[in-house]
């Protein structure tokens, strides 16, 4: 049947709940309201208010108080409402559910989703399009998944909550009306395993989250130059599956790595760095990066020269030194 | 009220008790304008009204008391002496604060659960952890050196108040599930400055959590004065913004601090609520070893407070009232000194490292890339010949 991301999110935590009583979920309108994406609609009317339910507006107290509730045998799954808004969490995160484990030396896990709605390209106002993964890929004892497609949608989301340790789930809000015909429940591959959405033998793509469609897109485009390009879709940034990433690009021998997030140390460098680390001798040119500018996220009226579209995916593709010349922007120099 | 705030305050599990329609929805939720005190200065009994109707603990409990603050004063001492001689990193002193830290621990039940911060290694040993596994973070060993699940005891926290959060959230989980569980979250006064302090207490009371949350008020977060950090009442009068039953209590005094403690905690038990003390007490060494008190306060400060010591206060009751004896007191500090000097006898043994554990507890299992490092390290050990 015809399923939205949203709903197979919606399936995968009513379906956990309902396998697993000691799976909670709480946040901020998740309960009568069901969520202001509707994620949790009809949870707390069909499972009950004591398994779905509202909290007072603190972040920081939704995510500490989930690390207590999580010591004492619960699995809770908390909703962050907007990427922006988790920042007030952000030290229970990092100080707290990422190292419990790692300062008890094992004895206590966290066994905890955080769910964020994350990235833009929705029109959202300021604070409601950030794209914050590289802080959370950057915190050691964290893992961090994001789902480009319906299917790992619901079994990401699945896997995550049964997972003994703390995952931060990044939901790509402009992918949550994205469609597909499938059957729930579907198991697809595991944390740590990258997809190859497109096999092509030219050069590699390598996407996550709401890029992976775009990146899809200008495969799409690519064609009609005569481009065959790979995109692999990351699916989990922690754990990360360096061995789909170096194995294609050992194949294809050219890298472009997209991301919307701004592009200065970002997580579109860290692959960018174990790609030519890792696949020297196979690469026919530099690892180019298209991200996002290095700008707090624009207005909705000028976000789409932010984003990056499939117009700067090919444009970089074009740059590949695909004639042995070295591409022009870098010998400009910097203060072009 | 509308329908929909209706269904709204429906849909919170077990909710709070709606606020209290008197004419002063508040005034059951004050503390005693002052602190609640059963000894004056010098160990006497205090008058009626000073005790604001709390019980007098039975004495057995009070004559354990008086031994685990003499144990823990020089479990303190000698922990100070280790650092000055290197075997600890630091050492954040609780000297002083004894009735505190022995009384929070006695006023639990081995089933409740503690949430210590770094100040609270005394009430560790108070606790029974092994002082060795309790002086592990303050060594530089490991972060945590007990099984919080089998001492029911969370790590120390060194951020501040951000352990509150947990304290609320494991004591919730535990009415949910209906274990008779208590939880308590020790605080400091600069603590009570923190967001999550107060998220904590709001949590705590919407969602009806058995947590007491016991701040012990030492006058000062590092070389801040408690005047620089507040201009509410008391700090005890903070609980009552968020619906929670809050008291004060003088914190150098156990027969108080157990009085008013253990009321607080069977109350949360019995009913599922919050609740909130602030004992005043003082911090008499500086913030840590590495920090110079002289710079902050002066020197008769500190004697005045020094004059209001918790050990010699309930050493005069107890004599007085003819629990204890002289030999009571000579036991006691024999008992303390075995155990501190067996404690430094173990602290002058190397602890034993392993570079593997570096990987072993990030993760349930570690990732690709962990075992990776793991074997870097391992051959960047094997190459310079250090294969510990």
């Amino acid at each position: 049947m015809t399923t939205t991301m949203a709903q197979a999110l919606n399936a995968a935590l009513r379906d956990a709940m309902t396998d697993d009583e000691s799976v909670v979920v709480f946040g901020e309108d998740v309960g009568t309201l069901g969520g202001v994406f509707r994620i949790t609609d009809g949870l707390a009317r069909d499972l009950g208010e004591d398994r779905c339910f509202d909290t007072p507006l603190a972040e920081s107290g939704i995510v500490g108080f989930a690390l207590g509730m999580a010591m004492n045998g619960f699995r809770p799954v908390v909703e962050i409402q907007f990427d922006a808004f988790a920042y007030p969490a952000f030290e229970q995160l990092v100080s707290h559910v990422s190292r419990m484990r790692n300062r008890t030396r094992g004895a206590v896990g966290v066994p905890m989703v955080i769910r964020v709605p994350y990235a833009g390209g929705i029109g959202g106002v300021e604070h409601h399009s950030d794209s914050s993964e590289a802080y959370y890929v950057h915190t050691p004892g964290l893992k961090v998944a994001t789902p480009a497609t319906v299917p790992d949608a619901y079994s990401l989301l699945r896997e995550a909550i049964a997972d003994p340790d703390p995952v931060v789930f990044l939901e790509p809000k402009k992918l949550y009306w994205s469609k597909a015909e499938l059957d729930l429940p579907v198991e697809t591959a595991p944390f740590g395993t990258a997809e190859i959405r497109r096999a092509g033998t030219d050069a590699t793509i390598v996407a996550y989250g709401p890029s992976v469609p775009v990146a899809l897109e200008a495969a799409q485009a690519a064609t009609e130059s005569g481009q065959d390009l790979e995109v692999v879709d990351l699916r989990t940034l922690v754990p990360f599956d360096d061995g789909t990433v170096t194995a294609s690009v050992r194949r294809t021998g050219r890298c472009v790595v997209v991301q919307e997030a701004a592009g200065f140390s970002g997580v579109g460098a860290e692959i960018a760095a174990r790609v030519q680390e890792r696949c020297f001798h196979s690469l026919d040119a530099p690892v180019l990066r298209v991200t996002g500018f290095d700008i707090p996220y624009p207005p909705p009226i000028v976000e789409r020269y932010h984003l990056p579209g499939v117009d700067r995916i090919l444009d970089a593709v074009g740059r590949l030194q695909w004639d042995d010349d070295p591409d022009r922007r870098w010998l400009a120099g910097v203060s072009a | 009220m509308t329908v929909q705030a209706q269904r709204h305050t429906a849909a919170t599990p077990d909710p709070a008790t709606p606020a209290e329609t008197g004419p002063d929805p508040a005034a059951r939720l004050l503390p005693a304008p002052t602190p609640v005190r059963f000894l004056d200065d010098a160990g006497r009994p205090t008058a009626e009204q000073e005790r604001a109707g709390y019980q007098v603990p039975p004495v057995d409990l009070l004559i354990e008391g008086y031994r685990r603050m003499i144990s823990g004063r020089r479990f303190d001492a000698q922990a100070t002496a280790l650092t000055k001689q290197g075997r600890l990193a630091v050492y954040p002193s609780s000297h002083g604060q004894e009735a505190c830290q022995v009384g929070g621990v006695l006023a639990l039940r081995d089933t409740d659960w503690m949430f210590p911060t770094y100040r609270e290694s005394m009430a560790l040993v108070a606790r029974g952890i092994d002082p060795v596994q309790a002086l592990t973070l303050l060594r530089g060993d490991w972060h945590c050196g007990y099984d919080p699940t089998t001492t029911r005891t969370a790590p120390q926290c060194t951020p501040l108040a951000t352990h509150s959060l947990h304290a609320a959230g494991l004591a919730y989980a535990a009415r949910r599930r209906g274990q008779d569980t208590v939880a308590l979250a020790f605080v400091g006064d600069g603590g009570t400055s923190e967001g999550d302090f107060h998220e904590a207490l709001n949590f705590a009371a919407v969602f009806r959590a058995p947590v007491v949350f016991l701040i012990q008020n030492n006058r000062y977060a590092i070389s801040v004065p408690l005047a620089k950090q507040t201009a509410a009442p008391s700090l005890a009068h903070k609980g009552v913004g968020y619906g929670i039953r809050s008291e004060q209590v003088d914190g150098n005094d156990l027969v108080a601090v157990l009085a008013v403690l253990r009321h607080a905690v069977e109350s949360a038990r019995a009913d599922g609520k919050p609740f909130l003390v602030e004992a005043h007490t003082y911090r008499i060494e500086a913030h840590t070893n590495a920090d110079d008190a002289t710079r902050y306060r002066d020197a008769a400060e500190v004697a005045a407070w020094e004059a209001r010591d918790p050990i010699p206060r309930l050493e005069t009751y107890l004599t007085d009232s003819g629990a204890l004896a002289d030999e009571d007191i000579g036991a006691a500090r024999q008992e303390a000194e075995t155990f501190a000097n067996r404690l430094r006898e173990r602290m002058n043994e190397d602890p034993e490292v392993d570079p593997d554990e570096l990987f072993a507890h990030v993760y349930a299992e570690p990732t690709p890339q962990l075992r990776e490092q793991r074997a870097w390290l391992r051959e960047e050990l094997a190459a310079r010949g250090d294969e510990r």
